[in-house]
């Protein structure tokens, strides 16, 4: 591979955002058919090296070459026609409209001033085709899953005969049957000799797919080495700069302790059946299941959320009953949600406003008004015990992390002093170090005698962390495995039915 | 990279006033720059009468009627609605009002009192009609308002038989066109909902929640909030605004046209967005809301002294919101 000339070269990229540097003198070259992973924690540089690729920011200094002439990218519609297309982390599709009008987006079939629609159904069905997507181009993209508007993304990038393809984390969303089937895709793509750079926190999929890894750290090129030459653990020392053995703490013995919460017989119209579940005082619970098989919608009518249509819910021995959020909060539950910037945060809201979003009634209000010092003083509190890195506590939650606005999300409801916390995809997201961060606070939680229950797609997290795991499948308890039967084989046999090992090679 | 970081923020608090005096941008405080400059503006193109106490106090006055409706009408934007029906209401509210007013006879002073909270009690009625459809049957603001527009403008031309409803009381009169203090008793009105409403959004959890509510419906629900009673209120906030300007309005003329009122919804509205409170909801000033209203104000004093024809007025005012709108879309997408 070596001994052909780079497709694209990036020397020296330099990126500041006001004075502040965000990249320094980053040199990568990728070589045509080549599948280029590019790892780095949160606030690495990542995002803002394929922005540059892609013309969405403008690097200070440094030059791009492609096939080894100069060029300047200065928007995205210039990367589009160099050949360069993204594959963006949140879809930017339009929900209403056909999966043939979405491919062709921007990019029209003309008859005349007429559109030609059935020149783009025939291109749409050849271009899925051709990458083996089973996908009827006449759907409105609304009724698609997300694995499927993924492959809507890639077939749009694809029209336009991209030669360079980024995927930004595209697997955030996607089951792992759904990953297994992306990267099925992504080996065709490259039989067909597009190029590929694929950026993803997950580093056992970088490891599956990628031919080299560009590895980044605070804005600076780590290293760019041969997939043969690393392993996970390399790559995260790398990624870090220091080692870390561990990464999830030592597990929380449940057995003897007295339940908590007893959730018996829940069921909600369509979507939950029969769900029953004990929740122990100070345990750390797992959730496990696909995507879809009713684990939040679960958690969101325990928080009165959804309505239930029938089931009893237990807590410390006693009946209660709970028909809206306000009422489970005063129960001391929490529930951090997976979707931290649709449901959780307030992006124009500074650190102390959302940290006192919930709690604001109970703490903060005296004779009708707000006391705003000690808002403040509490919010100070917290960025300090959370570690949260902030330039600001007066700047909008829009400006920060994925880390630290995940840290800002679980300080509010900790604000609230619940019993039970509920952590739905907590890491989703966000880098290796901060991670870490949040499974020690999990369990350091849980010592205090808070019961925590977490919900991951992400299996080593919930076998790394949890004593007990509940599997769901398809709105039902499909098992309950304890101890040292929490196995991915057992989980994944739970969650599809189906007995096979994703990984044993020689069943599958 | 952490330790830079603290070292900052120690800073900030040690060098507060002096970072406070680095960091003033004028982008900041565009509000106020744009306040001070009209005001020149106009003392010099209407100079020496603009700033004469009874031209100032007049525009008082004037802006007033709209600009107590416009500090409810922020409440709703904020929420991330909209009350198209506050001008038709104003009528409707100001005919019913003498209508009853009409009933104790000519010199009570007792019915003056009566009217007066049954205007208020009827305005938030009718704004939590609006509410109602909005935050319990989830129905889209504009469609409902727009459509209690049209239902209080007829009911009103039908209950006056589309002629004036004059009062009999002798005190009514005295209301709205005495001054206190110096000034205007409908300014006065102003000045203490504006301010209580002040308190209200940036001082209590009410005003918190609204303003979470606005930005993102979806993280208020998750967070515990009621959205729908957040959702709900500022509409009623609406109607009790609209109550007070419409008393204030009818006892100036001593009757109600069935046609009084037609456009306040668009002058309330211009003093919001003009003052900086967003279209989409979420952020919002009642601060804001006031200098807008009062710059509406001055702008309307400046083209009448300028002799500039009544049928342009129009024209300029719609002219300043759409600035004032793409202003405030230029300072966002800058972010």
């Amino acid at each position: 591979m070596t001994n052909r000339s780079p497709i694209l070269e990036l020397e020296g990229i330099v990126k500041e955002f006001s004075t502040v540097r965000v990249l320094d003198q980053v040199n990568v070259s990728i070589y045509p058919g080549e599948i280029m992973g590019l790892v780095g924690e949160n606030g690495a540089g990542k995002s803002t090296l394929i922005k540059i690729i892609c013309g969405i920011y403008e690097e200070t200094s440094g030059t791009i070459r492609l096939e080894g002439k100069e060029v300047r990218i200065p928007d995205y519609i210039t990367a589009k026609s160099l050949g360069i297309g993204l594959v963006p982390q949140e879809f930017n599709l339009i929900n209403y409209l056909t999966v043939y009008e979405n491919i062709f987006l921007g990019n029209e079939r003309k008859k005349g001033v007429f559109l030609d629609k059935h020149k783009m159904r025939e291109e749409s069905k050849a271009q899925l085709e051709s990458l083996k997507m089973p996908i009827d181009v006449h759907r409105t993209v609304s009724d698609l899953s997300v694995a499927e508007k993924q492959m809507v993304e890639i077939a749009k990038a694809m029209v336009l005969d991209a030669r360079i393809l980024i995927f930004d984390e595209p697997t955030t969303a996607l089951t792992s049957v759904e990953v297994q089937h992306l990267f099925a895709l992504m080996r065709k793509l490259k039989e067909k000799g597009v190029t590929m750079i694929f950026v993803s926190h997950k580093l056992g999929e970088v490891m599956t797919i990628c031919d080299r890894v560009t590895i980044l750290r605070d804005g600076h090129l780590v290293s760019v080495d041969e997939i043969k030459d690393l392993d996970t653990t390399i790559i995260a020392r790398k990624m870090v700069g220091r080692d870390f053995s561990q990464v999830f703490p030592d597990k929380i013995d449940s057995t003897g302790k007295p339940p908590l919460l007893e959730v018996e017989g829940l069921t909600c119209p369509n979507l939950l059946r029969d769900v029953s579940f004990t929740l122990r005082k100070g345990e750390i619970l797992g959730f496990a299941g696909l995507v879809g098989a009713g684990r939040t919608e679960t958690m969101e009518t325990l928080m009165g959320l959804r309505k239930m249509s029938s089931g009893t819910i237990r807590f410390d021995g006693k009946p209660i009953k709970i028909s809206n959020p306000r009422e489970a909060v005063e129960h001391g539950l929490a529930y951090i949600s997976e979707d931290r910037q649709g449901k959780g945060i307030v992006m124009d809201y500074d650190i102390p406003k959302n940290i006192t979003l919930i709690s604001l009634k109970d703490k903060y209000v005296k004779r009708g008004l707000i006391d705003k010092h000690r808002e403040e003083r509490s919010g100070r509190e917290y960025v300090k015990g959370f570690n949260i890195v902030a330039a600001s506590h007066k700047a909008p939650l829009r400006f920060f992390s994925g880390g630290n606005q995940q840290k800002v999300y679980l300080a509010r409801w900790i604000d609230t002093k619940p019993r039970v916390l509920i952590l739905d995809e907590p890491t989703r997201g966000i880098d290796v170090n901060a991670k870490r961060e949040i499974y020690e606070f999990i369990h350091s939680l849980a010592e205090e005698g808070i019961s925590c229950i977490v919900i991951s797609s992400e299996m080593e997290e919930v076998i790394g962390m949890c004593d007990r795991v509940y599997v769901m499948r398809e709105g039902r308890i499909a098992g309950h495995l304890e101890k040292e039967h929490i196995t991915e084989e057992n989980i994944v046999f739970n969650a599809t039915g189906i007995q096979k090992g994703i990984k044993k090679d020689g069943r599958a | 990279m952490r330790p830079g970081f603290k070292k900052v923020s120690r800073k900030m608090g040690e060098h507060k006033i002096k970072n406070y005096i680095k960091n003033f941008r004028i982008k900041d405080h565009s509000l106020g720059m744009a306040f001070i400059v009209l005001f020149v503006i106009a003392t010099i193109v209407g100079w020496p009468n603009f700033l004469k106490v009874r031209n100032l106090t007049n525009i008082l006055r004037q802006i007033s009627y709209t600009g107590i409706i416009g500090l409810g009408m922020t409440f709703v934007i904020i929420s991330g609605g909209i009350d198209l029906s506050v001008g038709s209401m104003a009528a409707f509210v100001g005919g019913v009002s003498i209508f009853f007013l009409n009933l104790f006879g000519p010199d009570s002073t007792l019915a003056l009192v009566l009217t007066f909270l049954f205007a208020l009690v009827f305005g938030s009625l009718l704004g939590a009609l609006n509410g109602v459809m909005v935050a319990k049957f989830k129905m889209a603001p504009f469609i409902v308002t727009l459509g209690t527009m049209s239902i209080f403008r007829s009911l009103i031309q039908y209950f006056s038989n589309a002629g004036t409803i004059l009062s009999v009381n002798m005190g009514f009169g005295t209301l709205g066109s005495s001054m206190f203090l110096g000034l205007p008793i409908p300014v006065w009105f102003f000045i203490i909902i504006g301010v209580s409403l002040h308190v209200i959004l940036n001082h209590t959890s009410f005003g918190r929640y609204l303003c979470a509510t606005g930005a993102n419906e979806q993280v208020a629900r998750y967070s515990a909030i009621k959205v729908s009673l957040v959702k709900f209120v500022p509409y009623v906030i609406t109607g009790f605004t609209v109550g007070v300007t419409a008393i204030m309005w009818s006892s100036r003329l001593n009757c109600i046209n069935p046609s009084d009122c037609a456009g306040y919804e668009m002058d309330a509205i211009a003093a919001a967005v003009i003052g900086g409170t967003l279209m989409s909801g979420g952020k919002g000033s009642i601060i804001g809301t006031m200098m807008g209203a009062v710059m509406l104000g001055i702008i309307n004093n400046m083209l009448v002294m300028g002799g500039i024809s009544a049928f342009l007025q129009q024209a300029v005012r719609g002219f300043v919101i759409i600035v004032a709108v793409l202003l405030q879309y230029n300072s966002d997408s800058n972010k």
